[in-house]
């Protein structure tokens, strides 16, 4: 789960890692009159789950409360694209208002977990902001690696170490130290996959702020995190969330061949075979291992939602899960779900005589295919 | 020959009283697999499928002569039975668990590191994965059994169901596997694709490696540059994901660990340059590889 800036802050409150001192978030829907600032200038910051904000006009310095609560209004409802959107579109739901700070020097600093490795690393650099990936392409020196013990947690010498090589000033020293280890705590305690703050500022008053924060949870930690539940699913659209409570993994995606799969790597081969084919997916959806009749009615359902499908394709390699069973689903479903669009089903493995068998003599209209790569010529001619 | 699990492997199966470890220990036992025991805290003393049941794997191993673990425990309890076994003296561990919080595994792997480091030879396939099976010997895992044929090409994967593709594909041509092993897909797993093709390159049964990638992460990329350093079999590779939309990212510090690794471009690339033959089409992986296996027998291996 990724948390948005003001929910990694309380988590760093928590742990008693300084933030700027908040004025309140306001969302969408709410007016921004309700915030009282008492402090000049303030910053205004959209609360998207992105980086590259400040360059898409994410984040705004005011000079007063009008000006503060104008950007606020601006920015609620705002469609944002930034380097790490990957070309979509993201709508701030969300903004912080918070004080500003009178920055002197900016420093990186994160914990993620090194696959390599199989232990988390903190990486930082003395030279923070904006820039840091191309500063990690064009000077990698510059940046400090620190592999850590997942139970010892980051150990004294490794903090100081870290101090002076960030040329952390000797009024702030002890307090860094301690604000390094409470980093790496947050991490292992919340089952993060990364912890960043970017950056990290020294301010003009010599003191340390962390203005930014991105916190990553691992999901399959949930049962042991009972406080995340609670907060909001803001990565899925509600399509992806309707099939998640299902236990469906759906994607959307731009073309028009609606796809239903068995297995996560079947799934993203079947999109590889439809675009060999000349054709463009209309999503990514893995049925699970155990899908019954219900979730591949559901799963129908969900791929009938995009009015862009042309035709759907369903490539399944029966393993535990039997092709007859698929097979009787699909019927089924066809019965309770009007299928507008010409329907290719691809079957293999366990009991696929069968399953074939049932798809023949169910007097539906359907496409059956030999391979993956049949069905995928055949649904793509079909959507033209 | 065969990899990691063979005719003298005993299983002790973890969790085989629940409902999947139920099921699956089942359809191992008609595959032919020698499950001795079962294990489950609490119901030692029971007999479950026919399979004596012990609170320890300890227990087990002492009264069955177990060498070998298959676990089917939920995963909040997956990591601790998987040390459970490792501390218990099992050097084949094959965990399907799905789900197993990415901390519990860099645990894991530290002890397991430790152990390994104080001269044991611990295996560790999964979690997350389909499991292990060496064709006509010994099946620990949740694949359909009758898919697969013995034979000398040996199969690595980090999916379950394209797994499964690959198998029947060689299966079809008339050829068969020597030990197909589903590594599984989570960020820290056991064995990754160089410790299984490191395996697959010393054993006498096999004579081609099929590899199954897919986007994410660098283990197609060491696993080229192992290959090209220590492989001489013929080793055909069908990486997933080609036209997998990006991500969305958050923050920098991915990008700096990992570079520009991890997609479809860059791991084909190293593959190619390693000598693997890169299969396009997910459909003729069974053709192209028995083509090649072929023309290797004919031709010098290179």
């Amino acid at each position: 789960m990724k948390l948005v800036e003001y929910e990694g802050k309380d988590v760093f409150v928590k742990y008693g890692i300084p933030t700027a001192r908040r004025f309140g978030v306001v969302k969408i829907g709410e007016s921004p009159d309700k915030i009282k600032i008492d402090s000049f200038p303030c910053v205004v910051k959209a609360q998207v789950l992105a980086g590259g904000r400040g360059k898409a006009g994410g984040v705004k310095l005011a000079g007063n409360e009008a000006e503060a609560r104008e950007f606020a209004k601006n920015m609620l409802g705002m469609k944002m694209v930034t380097h790490q959107t990957a070309g979509q579109a993201l709508t701030v739901e969300e903004v912080l208002v918070e004080a500003g700070t009178d920055i002197e020097r900016e420093i990186y600093i994160s914990v993620i977990m090194d696959r390599k490795t199989s232990r988390p690393v903190l990486i930082a650099s003395k030279e923070g902001g904006m820039s840091i990936e191309e500063l990690a392409k064009n000077k990698p020196e510059l940046i400090v690696k620190i592999p850590v013990d997942l139970e010892a947690g980051l150990l004294d010498f490794q903090a100081r170490e870290l101090a002076f090589s960030l040329a952390i000033p000797k009024e702030l020293f002890c307090e860094f130290t301690e604000f390094a280890k409470k980093l790496v705590k947050v991490f292992t305690d919340y089952d993060a996959s990364l912890v960043e703050i970017n950056p990290l500022v020294i301010s003009k008053q010599k003191k340390l702020i962390a203005i930014d924060s991105k916190i990553i949870t691992d999901d399959n930690a949930c049962f042991r995190h009972k406080e995340m539940e609670a907060l909001p699913d803001r990565e899925s659209s509600e399509i992806e969330k309707e099939a998640k409570a299902i236990g469906i993994n759906y994607i959307g995606l731009d073309g028009n061949i609606g796809c239903m799969v068995n297995g996560a790597g079947l799934a993203m081969a079947t999109l590889d075979t439809i675009k060999l084919a000349g054709g463009n997916a209309a999503n990514f959806l893995d049925v699970g291992g155990g899908a019954k009749v219900e979730q591949i009615t559901r799963a129908f359902k969900i791929i009938l939602k995009d009015s862009k499908v042309k035709a759907i394709m369903v490539n399944i390699f029966g393993g535990i899960m039997k092709c007859d069973d698929i097979a009787s689903g699909i019927v089924e479903a066809s019965r309770n779900v009007k299928i507008s669009v010409p329907l290719v089903v691809r079957l293999e493995g366990t009991r696929v005589r069968e399953g074939k068998e049932i798809l023949a003599k169910s007097g539906i209209k359907i496409h059956q295919a030999e391979s993956a790569w049949e069905a995928a010529q055949i649904a793509v001619g079909l959507a033209k | 020959m065969s990899i990691i699990l063979n005719k003298n492997s005993k299983l002790v199966v973890h969790g085989i009283t629940g409902s999947q470890g139920s099921f699956h220990a089942q359809q191992c036992l008609e595959y032919g697999t020698k499950i001795v025991a079962g294990m489950t805290p609490g119901k030692g003393g029971t007999t479950h499928l026919g399979v004596p049941v012990f609170n320890t794997v300890k227990e087990a191993m002492e009264k069955t002569g177990a060498n070998a673990s298959l676990i089917f425990v939920p995963p909040p309890f997956a990591a601790d039975s998987i040390l459970e076994a490792a501390y218990a003296g099992i050097d084949a561990i094959i965990c399907i668990t799905e789900g197993i919080p990415v901390l519990d595994m860099a645990r894991v792997k530290k002890h397991l590191n430790a152990l390994n480091a104080a001269g044991r030879n611990i295996v560790l396939v999964g979690p997350n994965c389909p499991g292990v099976i060496t064709p006509e010997e010994c099946k620990a895992g949740i694949m359909p059994g009758y898919i697969h044929k013995k034979g000398n090409v040996g199969i690595v994967s980090r999916s379950g169901t394209l797994t499964y593709e690959a198998v029947w594909q060689v299966t079809q041509q008339g050829l068969g596997q020597s030990t197909v092993v589903g590594i599984g897909g989570d960020p820290i797993q056991g064995m990754n694709f160089v410790d299984t093709i490191k395996l697959f390159n010393e054993d006498k049964e096999t004579k081609a490696i099929i590899m199954i990638g897919e986007i994410g992460g660098s283990a197609e990329e060491d696993a080229a540059a192992y290959i090209e350093k220590n492989v001489r079999k013929p080793v055909f590779s069908f990486i997933a994901g080609k036209t997998a939309p990006k991500g969305r990212r958050m923050g920098h510090a991915g990008a700096i660990v990992e570079g520009s690794s991890g997609t479809h471009e860059a791991k084909v690339e190293a593959l190619r340059k390693a000598g693997v033959t890169v299969i396009e089409n997910l459909s003729e992986i069974g053709k192209i590889a028995a083509a090649g296996l072929k023309d290797a027998k004919t031709a010098n291996p290179r």
